[in-house]
C-alpha cells in the first residue's frame, strides 16, 4: 500500500473547561492517499468538522498526530509548518461568510500570491487570478476580476472560493460542506468543476459532506467514512458502502434518505431504530456510542465493550461487534 | 386567457376528486417594492389544492416558492403587496374570499383554517417562555378555547407526534433538540385543527434520521387529521417521498404542475428535467448528472418572454418572445412550454438509460 498524503493517527480533541469537558473527536485514525477522494460523512455535530480544521491546521490536536507526508505535522520547524499549511488548503461551507467583501474578487486571489511569493508583481498576480478563475469556470474572467463578492450568487462566490484555495497551489483540499448551501441546479457544476480539478491538477481532497447522495457522486471513485458522535464507524469503497453497508448506523442513515424517485423511495425499507435521541457529548454512553439506537444491540456486549474500527472484507473498516462477526460468515 | 386556463385545471380537478377543494388561487401577483425596482415574486399563479392532498412546491431560492406560502394566509411583509388575484377558501359549504377579510377575522382565520410552519423550527420560539405559554399564546391569539381544554389538547397533540406530553409541555426551547422542536412545532401548528397546513422546509435544517422521523411522522398525521397540505421545499426527494402532486415554480410562475409520478417520470418542462437530472440518488449505481447552465434570473430585470429561455436546451426564437401560459398538457398535467414533447423524449431516454421504467404505478 502507497504512502498516504495525509494521515491521522488516534486523533482526540477537547474543548471546554477543566470543569466540563467535550470530546469532539475521539482517537481518530484516517489516512488518504496521493489522488484520492474520500468523504467524511455524518449528522451535524459528529465531528466532521473539527476533523476538518485539524487536518487543514487550523485547529491543534488535544492528541494525537497528524502526518503529512509521512511526519507530524506539529513537530515541524516554521517552514516545515509553512510549507504544510500551503499544501493544505480549506474551503470553507458558507460563501457568504468566506470573502472580504470590500475586496474585488482580483484582490482577493492576489493576497495570497504576493504574500506567499506564487507571484512577484501585481501584474503577474492578476494574470495568475485570472488564470484560476478560468479553471474556476467564472468567465469571461475580465468581468469577475473587479467584481465585489455581493455582486456575485452563492455559487460564483463559492468557486472564488475554490480560486482561491488554489492560488497556493495545494496538494489536498479539505472541502467542508463545500456545496450544501448552492441551489441544485448550480450544485452539480460545482462538483463537476471539483472532480476536474482532482483530475487535471492531480489535487487530493477530503470531502466533508452530510448529504450522502452527493458524498456518493463526488467519491464513486474514492472512500466514505462514516462518523458518528466523534469517531469513524465504518470506511469504505464508495460503491460498497451505498450498496452493502456493514455498520447499523450507516445502514440506518442509508434506509433513511429519501430519494428524488417517488416509487424508488416509497419502497426502501425502514430501519427502526430504539431511540430516536443523539446521545450528548456530555453524557456518552457505555461501550458503543451508538448501542442505545442500534437494532442489533446485544445487552452485555456492546454496553460494555467499545469497538474499535477493524479491518473487515476488502480493505473496509467497521467499528462494530456484530458486523465485525457478520463479516467472518459471509461467503 | 388566463381565465380561461384556471377553469381548464379547475375542470380536470373537479374530474379527479369530487370534493371541493379547500383553497383554490387564481392568477395571483406579488410583488416587492424596492429601492432597485420592482421584485415580480410571484407572477400569475393559478393552482387549486385537492382536499386531504399533499402539494409540494419545488424550487430554487428565489423562484417566489416561500413568498406564495405567505400570501396564502396574507402574512407579507409591509414592502410587499398582492397585485392581482384570488384566494378562495371553502369549508363545510362556506366560501370565504381571503383577500377581502378583514385583518381581524384573518387572524382566526390563520391557525384556524389555514396554519403554516416556518423555516427554521430553532427561531420560531420565544426562548423565555415554556413551551405550554406558547401554545396557550397561540389559542388565545387566534381563536381561544377553555384553558383545560386547551391544555389537554396540546397533550394530546404532543403525544401525536411522539413526544413525551408531560415533560415537554413544560420545558423551554433550549431543552428541546433540534427534531423535537420542529415535532413541537408540527404539534402547535395543529392546535386549532386548521383544514391546511402550509410547511415552508420543514426539514430542511434537520439531520437525516431526524429527518426521516419527521417525514413518517407528517405522513401519519395527514391520514390521521385529513388535513390537506402545501409543503415548500428545495429538495426533490422529500417532494418525491410526501407528495401526491407537485409543482414546480420558476421566476415566481407555476411552470408545471402534475401528479408526483408524473413529475418525476414523464416532465415536461425542461426545468423540471433540468432539476431531476441534477440531483443524485443514494441507492443504485453512479449517475452523471448535468447540471442546468446559467443562474436564476434577477426577478426585477425578468427575461423577455419565456423566463426560463436563457438557460433552455430547447430554447427557439419563439420562447424569446412569447411567454407561454401553463395548459393542460395530458390528464391531469400542465406545463407552460412550447417544447414539452421533446422534453418528453428526452425525459424518456433518461429513465431508458437509467434502467428502470418509468415506474408509474405506486
Amino acid at each position: 500500500m502507497a504512502e498516504y498524503l495525509i494521515e491521522t493517527c488516534n486523533l482526540t480533541r477537547t474543548f471546554g473547561s477543566r470543569r466540563e469537558q467535550v470530546t469532539a473527536v475521539d482517537n481518530l485514525s484516517l489516512g488518504v492517499h496521493e489522488g484520492e477522494v474520500v468523504c467524511l460523512v455524518g449528522e451535524s455535530g459528529c465531528g466532521k468538522t473539527t476533523t476538518g480544521k485539524i487536518i487543514a491546521g487550523l485547529l491543534q490536536p488535544t492528541a494525537g498526530q497528524v502526518l503529512y507526508q509521512g511526519r507530524d505535522v506539529w513537530a515541524r520547524d516554521k517552514a516545515g509548518f509553512k510549507g504544510y499549511r500551503l499544501g493544505v488548503q480549506l474551503i470553507h461551507q458558507d460563501p457568504y461568510a468566506s470573502l472580504n467583501p470590500s475586496h474585488t474578487i482580483c484582490q482577493t486571489l492576489s493576497a495570497p500570491l504576493l504574500h506567499h511569493g506564487f507571484a512577484t508583481s501585481h501584474r503577474q498576480a492578476r494574470e495568475r487570478a485570472a488564470e484560476l478563475l478560468e479553471i474556476a469556470d467564472l468567465t469571461p474572467v475580465e468581468d469577475f476580476l473587479t467584481k465585489y463578492p455581493h455582486q456575485l450568487s452563492g455559487g460564483q462566490r463559492q468557486r472564488v472560493s475554490v480560486a482561491r484555495a488554489l492560488t497556493v497551489s495545494p496538494s489536498f483540499i479539505v472541502a467542508d460542506e463545500a456545496v450544501s448551501m448552492v441551489d441544485v441546479s448550480i450544485r452539480v457544476g460545482l462538483l463537476n468543476m471539483l472532480s476536474r480539478l482532482k483530475e487535471s491538477l492531480g489535487v487530493t481532497f477530503l470531502f466533508i459532506t452530510h448529504d450522502l447522495a452527493v458524498a456518493k457522486f463526488f467519491a464513486w471513485e474514492g472512500r466514505i467514512a462514516v462518523m458518528y458522535v466523534g469517531s469513524l464507524v465504518e470506511v469504505a469503497s464508495t460503491p460498497q458502502l451505498v450498496s452493502d453497508p456493514l455498520h447499523p448506523y450507516s445502514k440506518a442513515l442509508l434506509a433513511a434518505v429519501p430519494e428524488a424517485d417517488p416509487v424508488l423511495t416509497r419502497r426502501k425499507e425502514r430501519i427502526r431504530l430504539r431511540s430516536q435521541d443523539i446521545p450528548s457529548l456530555l453524557n456518552l454512553p457505555s461501550g458503543c456510542r451508538f448501542h442505545p439506537r442500534c437494532p442489533c444491540f446485544e445487552e452485555g456486549l456492546c454496553d460494555t465493550e467499545r469497538p474499535g474500527l477493524t479491518p473487515a472484507d476488502d480493505n473496509r473498516y467497521v467499528a462494530c461487534h456484530i458486523a465485525a462477526r457478520g463479516v467472518g460468515a459471509r461467503p | 386567457m388566463r381565465d380561461d386556463r384556471a377553469s381548464i385545471l379547475n375542470q380536470s380537478a373537479s374530474q379527479k376528486s369530487p370534493a371541493p377543494s379547500p383553497l383554490s388561487v387564481r392568477d395571483l401577483w406579488v410583488e416587492y417594492q424596492l429601492e432597485r425596482g420592482m421584485v415580480k415574486a410571484v407572477r400569475g399563479v393559478t393552482f387549486d389544492l385537492r382536499k386531504g392532498e399533499s402539494l409540494s412546491l419545488i424550487g430554487e431560492s428565489g423562484c417566489g416558492k416561500t413568498t406564495l406560502g405567505l400570501a396564502l394566509i396574507r402574512l407579507l411583509v409591509k414592502a410587499a403587496a398582492i397585485r392581482r388575484g384570488q384566494i378562495t377558501y371553502r369549508r363545510n359549504g362556506r366560501t370565504t374570499d381571503v383577500l377581502a377579510l378583514k385583518e381581524r377575522d384573518m387572524r382566526s382565520f390563520r391557525w384556524r383554517e389555514c396554519a403554516m410552519v416556518f423555516q427554521s423550527a430553532l427561531n420560531a420560539f420565544n426562548p423565555v417562555l415554556r413551551i405550554w405559554d406558547q401554545m396557550y399564546d397561540t389559542i388565545r391569539a387566534h381563536g381561544g378555547m377553555p384553558k383545560g381544554q386547551a391544555r389537554e389538547n396540546a397533550l394530546r397533540l404532543l403525544g401525536y407526534v411522539q413526544l413525551d406530553p408531560e415533560r415537554v409541555i413544560d420545558a423551554y426551547p433550549h431543552e428541546l433538540s433540534g427534531g423535537m422542536r420542529q415535532r413541537v412545532l408540527l404539534a402547535m401548528s395543529l392546535l386549532l385543527d386548521p383544514q391546511i397546513l402550509i410547511l415552508d422546509e420543514p426539514t430542511t435544517a434537520l439531520d437525516i434520521l431526524t429527518q426521516r422521523t419527521i417525514l413518517d411522522l407528517m405522513k401519519r398525521l395527514k391520514a390521521q387529521l385529513g388535513f390537506s397540505m402545501i409543503f415548500i421545499s428545495h429538495d426533490l426527494s422529500i417532494a418525491a417521498e410526501l407528495a401526491d402532486r407537485v409543482a414546480t415554480m420558476y421566476a415566481g410562475s407555476i411552470v408545471e404542475l402534475g401528479p408526483v409520478n408524473d413529475i418525476f417520470y414523464r416532465p415536461a418542462h425542461p426545468y423540471t428535467l433540468g432539476l431531476i437530472r441534477a440531483v443524485p440518488t443514494v441507492t443504485g449505481e453512479f449517475e452523471d448528472l448535468i447540471s442546468i447552465s446559467g443562474s436564476p434570473p434577477d426577478l426585477i430585470d425578468l427575461p423577455s418572454g419565456c423566463t426560463f429561455h436563457p438557460r433552455c436546451p430547447y430554447a427557439t426564437e419563439r420562447c424569446q418572445g412569447e411567454e407561454p401560459v401553463l395548459t393542460l398538457y395530458e390528464e391531469d398535467h400542465a406545463v407552460a412550454c412550447f417544447h414539452s414533447d421533446r422534453v418528453r423524449r428526452e425525459a424518456d431516454v433518461m429513465w431508458k438509460r437509467h434502467g428502470d421504467q418509468p415506474a408509474g404505478e405506486v
